[in-house]
């Protein structure tokens, strides 16, 4: 059974390949889709990937909010389609308010890339399945707007609703501010109430091959083309 | 005909600010003293050809909640030139 997953390049995005990369390894049929397409070819599942689409004009996923290729996308979310925004992917969701809130520039107003302690809140998700409640993970971030924000309202609902997918936390024996950019909550990802649409700021596809001494992120992979696999064998 | 519209964009009120923040950080550093609340936005100046000036209002408040500003975290102030 195909487990066809379909990656989204904007002209700006740079983390395509790894993410590609990371679903082949788990056994998908990884798909490079142009953001001019209109259509995602079966995909079962849509990635889109880090990275500076349109160069972060105006807000970062502000213009690539209006690519051709994100009424496909947004048709696939509402039929109940898995989609995953890492990064300016995540950007790119919020803005096409496919998840709610917004993400700023971090709060100490510089771009910040190193590895961060983020703890799994969620398993019954698409993309974390092989993950446990409350596992803590450390994967790399890098990105200049992560700082999660929303409303008193929304912050509720997302506590209602059990949707922050995951939270930047303390991990003892560490000196570095444990949220790297001042989000709320310490949130560094959010889902829809049925864990079908996901975005987070980490970045799990460059943490994803045992020969870069961790491959703790590509269980996200795995996770993803399993839940594709079993909804197509349904 | 052809009217100036000029759209100031600034974070919301309450939001934090760390452009600003850094902004007032260093005209404090420079000597201006007295300042408080400095905020960075963005100001974008749009010639729409309309009618009215109030056809041309409401294109830019349309152009503002769509694309513009976000809703979410920014507020927007539209004004009529010459």
């Amino acid at each position: 059974m195909s487990a066809r997953v379909a990656v989204v390049r904007f002209p700006g995005s740079n983390c395509e390949t790894e993410s590609l990369a990371a679903v082949e390894r788990a056994g998908g049929d990884a798909r490079l889709i142009d953001y001019r397409d209109t259509d995602l070819h079966g995909a079962a599942a849509v990635i889109l990937p880090g990275g500076f689409a349109y160069g972060d004009y105006l807000r970062s996923g502000a213009i690539a909010r209006f690519s051709p290729i994100m009424a496909a996308v947004r048709a696939h979310a509402a039929a109940g389609g898995v989609v995953l925004g890492i990064c300016n992917g995540f950007q790119i969701l919020c803005e096409a308010r496919l998840l709610p809130g917004a993400l700023l520039h971090n709060a100490q107003q510089r771009f910040v890339a190193r590895p961060v302690d983020v703890r799994i809140e969620r398993n019954d998700t698409a993309c974390t399945a092989d993950y446990r409640v409350g596992e803590v993970i450390r994967i790399p971030v890098a990105h200049g707007e992560g700082r999660f924000v929303a409303s008193p309202d929304v912050l509720t609902q997302l506590d209602r609703d059990n949707c922050v997918l995951m939270r930047y936390v303390q991990v003892d024996g560490t000196d570095v501010p444990h949220n790297p950019n001042g989000s709320t909550d310490d949130i560094a990802g959010i889902c829809n109430a049925a864990g079908t649409v996901l975005g987070f700021m980490p970045h799990p596809e460059r943490l994803a091959d045992a020969s870069l001494g961790s491959d703790v992120g590509q269980r996200f992979f795995t996770s993803l083309v399993k839940r594709v696999v079993t909804r197509a064998a349904a | 005909m052809k009217i100036r519209v000029h759209v100031r964009i600034v974070p919301r009120q309450g939001l934090l600010d760390p452009q600003g923040q850094a902004v007032e950080h260093a005209l404090g550093a420079l000597g201006f003293d007295g300042m408080q609340d400095v905020r960075v936005g963005k100001a974008i100046e749009l010639h729409i050809e309309a009618a009215s000036a109030a056809v041309a209002r409401a294109t830019a408040e349309r152009m503002c909640e769509q694309l513009l500003a976000n809703p979410v975290t920014e507020d927007f102030a539209i004004e009529i030139g010459a």
